[in-house]
């Protein structure tokens, strides 16, 4: 297999310690007076589009960043829960930079780029310098130092975070540095602003098209470099832990302008969810994965078992991961915990009204931690309650906000009794194709973070997302953007009134009419549901060959639809959340289809992609690493209509092998 | 469940509002708040009217968008509860409920229920953050910070901005949001060097912005979502004082 002429990853040569030190040190510069006259659009500000746009103004570019939300502080990391990876090995544990980047290749099932994942775990330790420094309240132990937690896919304590609420503490620290350059006058903020569509001026990327959410104004921006940290696309299945808001709009447009999108079907559905209570839910809540570090997980040894799971005694009980994944237990990576718990409940043996839900108990920690507690306070002989009421202290500090949620959400207590937990989708691994210094196929657009393919392979390990977004964003586009942007120098702003600017804007304002000009009788969120439950059905947690190509038409069929018979109420030039709504749908209902054909052509398993065809005689996933090493990168032709590409990918500095956790 | 809603509606900041009642039947105490007004917004649709505008996104109580005064509270009746994870089983079966926007001067409506915030992101950018560029970090263990300061802290960064306590405050007033960013900073090592000049900016653009002065009543923090406590307020008094007696800015 050879790689596709029009993939260029390139991969900086020499040995994979060396190469980001030494491309570093070599790519061009732009010089300071040339950097103020040279403009880069940002959409997005999450962890990668606030940090990449805080830094890129620290350098003196001139900055423009956008999001949907009414501010940059609300962008979707900012519910990321349990934590960020790093190789400090500050637990002495046996941590270091290659050992990061192993089990990032190995929980990606060997899907993705070995020398971006290096690079990844190179520069995970500058991000947590960074953010203490910036005043992020980590989590930190009595001496006053950093302190640590496990998760999935690893087996050392790498994990920094700040109790339930790493993301959120993340994004203000992004947030904050990037409210610095827009009180310095350096980067202009448009917030409640949609990107609808890229602006292409000679093969170069020069700009996007936008519209004012609050007057409905579609408005020209050029730049020099457009960069995409606009996220994940897990909401085309309707349900997912995603918010609202998040959508594939900015990357699609990009895609359908030229940039290949890589490995549309990888999709993390994520184990530890509370599970779906009726018709009526709009979306669902994740439970952080560091729950894994002390909860375990398990279902009653008998099929439908109906007893209160208090009622169920020790030996009636199946802790499955434990049981299959000793090794790991219950901090296996999150592909395999899922397919694990719908095993268990396919099988009969799920518990809960619905029976689709597996136990995450908190029993056992709330009485070793009570001990520990007891004996660390000189308590003799403490009673059975003195202990729980210890022991759910300690849990209350390092899970406190999360129990909270949960019994908000469900009206259970789950100090009392387990929580009940059921897969979701939750973040998707694939995204734009970017080469090594993050640019896509279009040159001068780039994408940062979920929005782009490049370190999680098929299958993302848990608090490696606000690793890569910070990575790409604070320590990666600010040294390879130059690579692109010391050549156009020479380049002076161009004018809005550009004919490519025109146009663009034209056929933005042509699909808003059309959208709002069908006057059906069925509503943006109706369509939206249906597509959802074609992916969750056929294109989530397990594939086949079948249920894809029926997927494929009854996905082309609703968006036939849709086109006939969707109902935008309100209009063009106004606040109009539900035309925000139905233009989102209308991307993911193509998107929706590619995803199909991608996780049809890939005739294996790998880290979240399975197809039930592909697997070992223990239901594991099986590789086919002769036919498919390699990243699927997308061109868009026509509507329904794609081209594939393929990047090989090389493992030179890893011995490729069958992913076990046993 | 049925339910009486009543509620703001309001086309533009230009435009008057008024009141406007719904009936809706088969509401599940399992329903999230903001789930309930999918529901009203997909009948409206339906009904050919449009629908309600609110603001709204992560729904899991961390992003700070959702904003609904509902009887007379911000965030309604539960304690420490954003709009989006309080739900229907907090109601009775045919209770009236009357749901408007935050109401501030310096928070107009945009439409409906939905308002702008943006005051709050122009007192961070006054002064909300410590000056450190990328690239310029030492190593992180090299910034001990006791335990107990680093957990007060995380307290006061906890803050979702959503702009209850604003909202909740008789003269408007931004002093707990501020008070919380000005806390953070003020605990941690790393928010020394700028501390007095911080919290004078701060004070200064919150000011500007229209927000009401403090009286120390104490509704903001009593409606928090995330429970912000009133001793950030206490703190930000000091910090000013102090900044005040040795102030460098004219």
């Amino acid at each position: 297999m050879a790689t596709s002429p029009r993939l260029d990853a390139k991969i900086p040569d020499g040995p994979l310690e060396t190469k980001w030190t030494k491309y570093r040190s070599t790519v061009p510069l732009v010089n300071p007076a040339n950097k103020r006259k040279l403009e880069v659009i940002v959409v997005g500000t999450g962890l990668a589009g606030a940090s990449a746009a805080a830094t890129l103004a620290e350098l003196g570019y001139k900055v423009k960043a956008f999001c949907f939300q009414d501010s940059p502080r609300r962008a979707h990391s900012i519910a990321a829960q349990g934590g960020i990876n790093a190789a400090k090995n500050y637990q002495n544990d046996g941590d270091s930079v290659y050992r990061l980047f192993y089990d990032t290749i190995k929980g990606g099932d060997f899907r993705a780029r070995e020398a971006n994942v290096y690079r990844l775990a190179e520069v995970s330790g500058n991000i947590i310098d960074q953010c203490v420094a910036q005043g992020v309240p980590f989590a930190r132990e009595y001496g006053g130092l950093l302190s640590n937690r496990s998760f999935g896919g690893t087996q050392v304590q790498r994990t920094f975070y700040a109790a339930g609420q790493t993301g959120q503490q993340l994004l203000l620290g992004a947030y904050s540095a990037l409210q610095r350059q827009v009180g310095a006058g350096t980067v202009k903020m448009y917030s409640r602003h949609e990107m609808l569509d890229v602006v292409i001026i000679d093969g170069k990327c020069r700009g996007i098209i936008a519209r004012n959410l609050i007057t409905g104004e579609i408005e020209r921006h050029f730049g020099h470099a457009v960069l995409l940290a606009s996220g994940g696309y897990g909401n085309v299945f309707y349900l997912s832990t995603n918010a609202m808001g998040s959508n594939v709009t900015a990357a699609w447009k990009a895609h359908k302008k030229g940039a290949f999108f890589g490995n549309p079907c990888f999709t993390q559905i994520h184990p530890t969810c509370i599970p779906v209570s009726g018709d009526h839910q709009s979306k669902l809540t994740l439970m952080s994965e560091s729950l894994r570090n002390d909860g375990r997980i398990w279902v009653p040894k008998k099929k439908d078992d109906n007893r209160a799971p208090g009622d169920i005694p020790e030996d009636e009980r199946d802790y499955y991961l434990e049981r299959r994944y000793p090794a790991f237990g219950n901090l296996v990576p999150r592909d395999i915990a899922s397919r694990a718990a719908k095993e268990r409940c396919d099988a009969g043996y799920g518990v809960g009204a619905s029976k689709l839900a597996v136990y995450l108990d908190y029993a056992s920690a709330i009485e070793r931690y009570g001990i520990a507690e007891a004996n660390k306070n000189n308590i003799h002989n403490p009673s059975a309650e003195e202990i729980r009421q210890l022991g759910k202290a300690v849990v209350k500090e390092k899970y406190g906000n999360l129990f909270d949620m949960y019994k908000q959400i469900t009206g259970e207590d789950p100090y009392e009794v387990p929580m009940r937990i059921y897969p979701a989708v939750h973040y998707t691994m694939g995204g734009l194709w970017v080469d090594y210094n993050l640019m896509t196929t279009v040159p001068g657009l780039y994408a940062l973070g979920e929005a782009n393919f490049s370190d999680h392979g098929a299958n993302r390990l848990g608090a490696s997302a606000l690793m890569q977004g910070l990575a790409d964003g604070y320590f990666v586009i600010p040294y390879t953007i130059g690579d692109y942007l010391s050549k156009e120098i020479r380049t002076p702003a161009i004018s809005t009134d550009h004919e490519a600017f025109v146009e663009t804007e034209k056929a933005v304002k042509e699909r808003i009419s059309n959208l709002l000009n069908i006057q059906g009788k069925t509503s943006p969120e109706h369509f939206h549901r249906q597509l959802g439950k074609i992916m969750w059905d056929k294109c989530g947690m397990a594939r086949n060959r079948e249920g894809l190509l029926s997927a494929i038409d009854e996905i082309r069929a609703l968006r036939a639809e849709f086109w006939k018979d969707v109902r935008v109420m309100g209009g063009a030039d106004e606040f109009n959340p539900e035309l925000d709504k139905a233009s989102r749908v209308a991307d993911f209902l193509e998107l929706g289809e590619l995803m199909c054909i991608d996780a049809l052509k890939r005739e294996e398993s790998c880290g979240g992609h399975f197809r039930e065809e592909f697997q070992t005689e223990e239901g594991e996933a099986l590789r086919d690493d002769e036919n498919f090493a390699f990243v699927s990168a997308w061109e868009y032709k026509n509507e329904s209509e794609w081209e594939l590409h393929k990047e090989d990918l090389k493992f030179e500095n890893i011995k490729i092998a069958q992913r076990s956790y046993k | 469940m049925n339910i009486t809603l009543k509620v703001w509606r309001q086309k533009n900041s230009r435009s008057e509002g008024y009141f406007e009642t719904h009936q809706l039947s088969g509401i599940s105490p399992d329903m999230s708040f903001l789930e309930m007004f999918d529901v009203l917004n997909e009948k409206l649709v339906s009904e050919n009217k449009e629908p309600v505008a609110f603001d709204h996104d992560c729904r899991e109580g961390i992003c700070g968008m959702c904003s609904m005064y509902i009887n007379g509270r911000p965030h309604g009746p539960l304690k420490g509860v954003t709009t989006c994870q309080l739900h229907m089983r907090s109601f009775s079966d045919g209770d009236t409920i009357v749901v408007e926007p935050w109401r501030a001067e310096a928070f107009p409506v945009i439409k409906d229920l939905v308002v702008d915030r943006t005051a709050f992101d122009r007192i961070i950018a006054s002064g909300g953050y410590v000056s450190v560029n990328t690239g310029n970090a030492q190593d992180a263990n090299n910034i001990p910070v006791p335990k107990e300061h680093a957990d007060e802290a995380f307290q006061s960064a906890a803050c979702i901005g959503c702009g209850a306590c604003v909202a909740a405050c008789k003269n408007a007033s931004a002093m707990l949001f501020v008070s919380a960013k000005v806390s953070q900073l003020a605990l941690l090592p790393q928010g020394q060097a700028e501390r007095a000049a911080r919290a004078e900016k701060m004070v200064a653009q919150m000011d500007a912005e229209g927000f009401g002065a403090c009286t120390n009543t104490g509704a903001c923090s009593a409606e928090c979502p995330k429970e912000i406590s009133l001793e950030n307020i206490a703190r930000l008094n000091r910090e000013f004082l102090n900044a005040k007696v040795a102030s460098k800015l004219h």
